[in-house]
């Protein structure tokens, strides 16, 4: 192992991604030294974050093996090879279960690799393993994991945000520097800002789905989570771009986001906070950081004005017909048929009856709503009241969006109107569980690009707020350049990042070596 | 099977009915690759052998549309006159079924990449006009077997294996308009029609159009109403009538059958209906009541299709001659009438004639054998005409050694004979049962001279000047070559002999 503070196992769990691949193609340290140094912070707190249910060991210090075997050959390094990295397990690995955080796929090997799994492969990315999630993706806090939920690093009391918590919670408790998550009404962005990371909701098809488990096939979208701006910028750039497997892919080039990273420049640049957004309850530290966060924003150079997006209240009914209504299709092959569990097939039922046995006792009561809203939504007689009607407002908040993007470059808001709140406060009130995608759904129902940055911590409960960027279609870079002023900005004013207020885990008991 | 059905014979169901048919008939595009994913779509490969992730559904697999496919069923809505959509998009059919891999199927709903066209078919020399719907594209299920009950249906069997080479191989639905005022012609319609649509579709090079492997399939919709009603009658969908003699009969059959249930003061229910070869008969499947809610709403993994204008031009442009137009080429290079023409086809040996003349045979030649001794051997067989065991070129052979003169038409049906009982080719066949005409003028003249020795009476009247009693001894003389004799000449040397 090398010398110094860095390179200490300890050191190496700190470093960010883009310190880790330059570490590494410098040979300053191996690939399989700072996997192993992730596999053991994994043991050593995940027991208490639970943001793992698969990890491969193995395979992971084999794919560190190789990238360090390309470096010895002097073979050309991928720009994160031989950083570690937590997989949400909603994409397909050929070499590890995938679950979706549900017992209907428990056990599941899919015979593939998702395009987003191949291309970190591709780029020696290191696998650690599969991260916790709400069922199918659908929730805000894991606690729809049929694998019991994940815990917020800051306060293993709360949650750490979701559908992508164990992604949010992995990097956050410094168990992997980057993480894959998802994003289908906010599942990306609200986890990183309860967990005080960095999370990025690409353009719709600017990465692709290709084995990425659907939930509502419009509006899913793979994206980053890092506790850097640029790591997640470089994140971006790896897992994104066309895939002919994907006909919703977007045949462009991947927007300059790690070019935009690096700029972190807002001077001259128009910001729009939305009105619509003003009036609803935020709690009052969120309120108070996203202030700050504006008041940073025009001292920083940027010219900030208020802006209408007036349908934007429609956005959460309109989202809770069209993904119930695309998940009520994509979950109807889960019958027990051709794998997963099966249920009932004793000899003496029929087919119809061993499907519906093995629904009733695979699947949630979250995914049951869902799947029941969404097929009562798409029923002979109610399609255009409800399906129909939804995809008109989609359409009108798009336009909102399209006339506000006229006006102004990037649009603003907190990601989420309060921070991480304590588990089980919100598992038998679905309607406050959805509300923390408020200000995250509409930039799913637009297909636009949106990201979420650290802006400090709410005074009342000493837990993270976010930022929201959003941008339009294809203007990726807009949010990473913005996210990145802010950050660069914050970090000065706090003295480093925002995680290292954030209390010691399992080492301080023990853990450390 | 249907003891409980009670019939009305056909001739009085029409006088009180008028039929309205319809037809919805699925074909099994021939594309290189499946619908949605690069896996062959080869028939009859080792079950669950053609399939990847994406043709079983597995989580996490997309469609991608295969452009081929697409192409195709422009090319059938161009010949059958439709408009084709300039935007259209799948749609997701929603039920579950074991042999579904995602237990939905991508389909269109209403937004079909064809709408609008038709097609012309003919019944003894009558032109019916069938208007065209739709033409839509999906993919097809797998193939579910039902092992160890009496019926092969899922119902009382035991277990069920599915393949799913099958699943995700493109699958182009033909629509048509309701078809009204052909009276009791309807059932030769619905099969005139379906034989036009196959053949149409074999030109069009899309398909292999082959209904015993499934590759053409139909459903049949009819409905009854009293003569003179305005409003049409509730129509019974009869599913998967696989060849084209039972379109006809169901049709037949379901005229039979709802004009008893009309004349019994009783409503027709509306339902889908399987068809038994067997005999025949149709039995009620599921109803109206109990009919899926499909939930079809706009594929969200799958872009719009917007076919490029030049792109349908230059598909219209590259069009093959079409069936209707080359009849009417061929009728007119033939000389036939409508109705000669009409019966060509309703036998199946147009295309059979057209190859016979094509390989040197005059046209009337080749309609005598197809139509006369062919088609009466197809028929005693129960063999399709292009089934038979002889081609095109061996019954233009044939004609040309009559045309020779080394055989007459009565020894040529014994060469067709022969080629028909696997003898080989017909000139191995002349040889071998030695039916070649004696032209031996010798030979010919012992046989003459042997017939009037052994029939003293008819020479003498003969010799009488009643000429027209030489027939007789030809006849003899004919027995005598066993057929081989140039009737002509031994006429010529019979009067000759007794002049």
């Amino acid at each position: 192992m090398a010398a110094g503070d860095a390179a200490s196992a300890g050191g190496l769990t700190r470093l960010t991604a883009a310190q880790i691949a330059a570490a590494v193609a410098s040979g300053e340290v191996s690939a399989v030294e700072v996997t192993q140094a992730h596999l053991d912070r994994i043991v050593s707190v995940d027991p208490d974050v639970h943001a793992f249910l698969h990890v491969a060991g193995i395979g992971a210090l084999a794919a560190a093996e190789d990238v360090d075997r390309k470096r010895a050959a002097g073979e050309p390094l991928g720009p994160l090879a031989g950083v570690p990295l937590a997989l949400k397990d909603v994409l397909t690995t050929s070499d590890m279960p995938t679950t979706c955080g549900s017992k209907i796929l428990a056990d599941w090997r899919p015979p593939y690799d998702a395009t987003v799994t191949r291309r970190l492969r591709d780029a020696g990315v290191v696998i650690l393993g599969k991260t916790n999630m709400d069922e199918f993706a659908m929730g805000s806090s894991t606690e729809n994991s049929a694998y019991g939920p994940s815990r917020n690093p800051w306060d293993l009391a709360r949650i750490p945000g979701g559908s992508s918590g164990g992604s949010s919670a992995a990097v956050a408790a410094y168990e992997a520097p980057l993480a894959i998550g998802t994003d289908t009404g906010g599942s990306i962005r609200q986890p990183a800002a309860v967990c005080g990371i960095v999370g990025m909701k690409p353009t719709y098809g600017g990465s692709s789905r290709f084995g990425l488990v659907a939930f509502a096939s419009s509006l899913d979208t793979p994206g980053p989570l890092a506790r850097t701006v640029l790591d997640a910028a470089l994140l971006h750039e790896v897992m994104s771009g066309h895939d002919p497997l994907d006909s919703t892919s977007v045949d462009a080039p991947v927007p300059p986001v790690v070019a935009a990273a690096k700029q972190a420049d807002v001077s001259g640049l128009r910001v729009g906070v939305v009105t619509e957004f003003s009036s609803g309850g935020y709690q009052t530290g969120v309120q108070a950081r996203f202030t700050e966060a504006v008041e940073l924003l025009e001292s920083l150079g940027a010219k900030v004005v208020e802006v209408s997006c007036p349908h934007f209240s429609y956005a959460l009914p309109a989202y809770y017909l069209i993904a119930p209504s695309e998940c009520s299709s994509n979950l109807a092959r889960f019958d027990g048929m051709r794998y997963g569990l099966r249920v009932g097939d004793d000899g003496t039922r029929s087919a119809d009856e061993v499907m519906s046995l093995t629904r009733e006792a695979g699947f949630g009561p979250e995914v049951k709503r869902r799947i029941m809203l969404g097929t009562y939504a798409l029923s002979s007689g109610y399609y255009d009241a409800y399906y129909g009607k939804a995809q008109q407002v989609r359409t009108l908040i798009t336009q909102d969006f399209d006339a506000a993007f006229e006006q102004v470059d990037v649009l603003v808001s907190p990601t989420t109107p309060t921070t991480a709140f304590p588990i089980g406060e919100r598992v038998d009130d679905p309607m406050a569980m959805y509300l923390a995608d408020l200000f995250t759904i509409p930039s799913d129902l637009a297909g636009n690009a949106a990201i979420s940055v650290p802006c400090g911590l709410a005074p009342e409960d000493g837990l993270p707020v976010g930022l929201q960027i959003m941008a339009p279609a294809l203007a990726d870079d807009r949010t990473y350049r913005v996210a990145a002023a802010v950050e660069a900005a914050l970090q000065q004013r706090w003295g480093g990042p925002l995680l290292a207020q954030a209390g010691e885990l399992g080492e301080a008991q023990g853990g450390a070596r | 099977m249907t003891g409980l059905a009670q019939l009305v014979p056909y001739d009085e169901a029409l006088s009180r009915y008028e039929p309205v048919i319809g037809l919805e008939t699925h074909v099994e595009l021939g594309t290189r690759t499946k619908m949605f994913c690069g896996c062959p779509t080869t028939f009859g490969l080792e079950p669950n052998s053609a399939v990847c992730p994406v043709c079983l559904g597995l989580p996490g697999s997309l469609p991608v549309a295969n452009r081929a496919a697409i192409e195709y069923t422009i090319r059938i809505g161009l010949a059958l006159n439709c408009s084709i959509a300039t935007w259209c998009r799948f749609a997701r059919k929603n039920y579950f079924y074991p042999d579904m891999p995602k237990d939905f199927q991508i389909s269109q709903y209403d937004e079909p990449l064809c709408t609008d066209g038709w097609i012309d078919v003919e019944i003894d020399g009558r032109t019916v006009r069938v208007g065209i719907e739709r033409v839509h594209l999906e993919e097809d299920t797998g193939k579910s077997l039902h092992m160890g009950g009496a019926t092969g249906r899922i119902h009382g069997a035991e277990y069920s294996l599915v393949d799913y080479n099958r699943a995700g191989i493109p699958l182009v639905e033909v629509v048509t308009k309701p078809v009204a005022g052909t009276g009791a012609l309807a059932p030769d319609v619905a099969r005139a029609y379906v034989t036009e649509l196959r053949d149409l579709l074999r030109s069009l090079g899309v398909s292999d159009v082959r209904m015993e492997q499934g590759s053409l399939r139909c459903d049949v919709n009819t409905s009854l109403a009293p003569h003179g009603s305005a409003e049409w009658g509730t129509r019974t969908e009869t599913k998967n009538v696989n060849s084209l003699r039972s379109v006809e009969r169901a049709v037949r059959f379901e005229i039979e059958r709802q004009a008893a249930v009309l004349d019994a003061g009783q409503k027709v229910v509306q339902e889908t209906r399987h068809f038994h070869e067997e005999d025949g008969t149709t039995t009620a499947g599921r109803s109206k009541e109990e009919a899926q809610d499909y939930r079809y709403f706009p594929e969200p993994d799958l872009v719009p299709v917007a076919p490029d204008r030049d792109w349908v031009e230059q598909i219209r442009a590259s069009l093959p001659e079409l069936p209707a137009a080359r009849r009417a080429r061929l009728q007119a290079d033939w000389g036939l009438s409508g109705l000669e023409m009409t019966q060509l086809q309703n036998a199946g040996a147009l295309d059979l004639i057209g190859a016979t003349v094509d390989a040197g045979a005059p046209a009337a030649d080749a309609r005598k054998w197809w139509m006369g001794e062919l088609a009466r051997h197809a028929n005693a067989t129960g063999t399709d005409m292009s089934e038979l065991p002889i081609t095109p070129v061996q019954v233009a052979r044939v004609s040309a050694l009559v045309r020779a003169g080394t055989i007459n038409d009565k020894l040529a049906r014994q060469v067709l004979e022969g080629v028909l009982a696997g003898e080989g080719e017909p000139d191995a066949i002349i040889e071998a049962r030695g039916l070649a005409i004696v032209t031996d003028e010798g030979a010919l003249t012992s046989a003459v001279e042997a017939a009037i020795a052994a029939n003293p009476d008819i020479a003498a009247k003969i010799r009488d000047g009643k000429t027209a009693a030489a027939g007789a001894l030809v006849g003899e003389v004919m027995k005598a070559t066993r057929g081989r004799a140039d009737a002509g000449r031994a006429r010529e040397l019979i009067l000759q002999q007794l002049a």
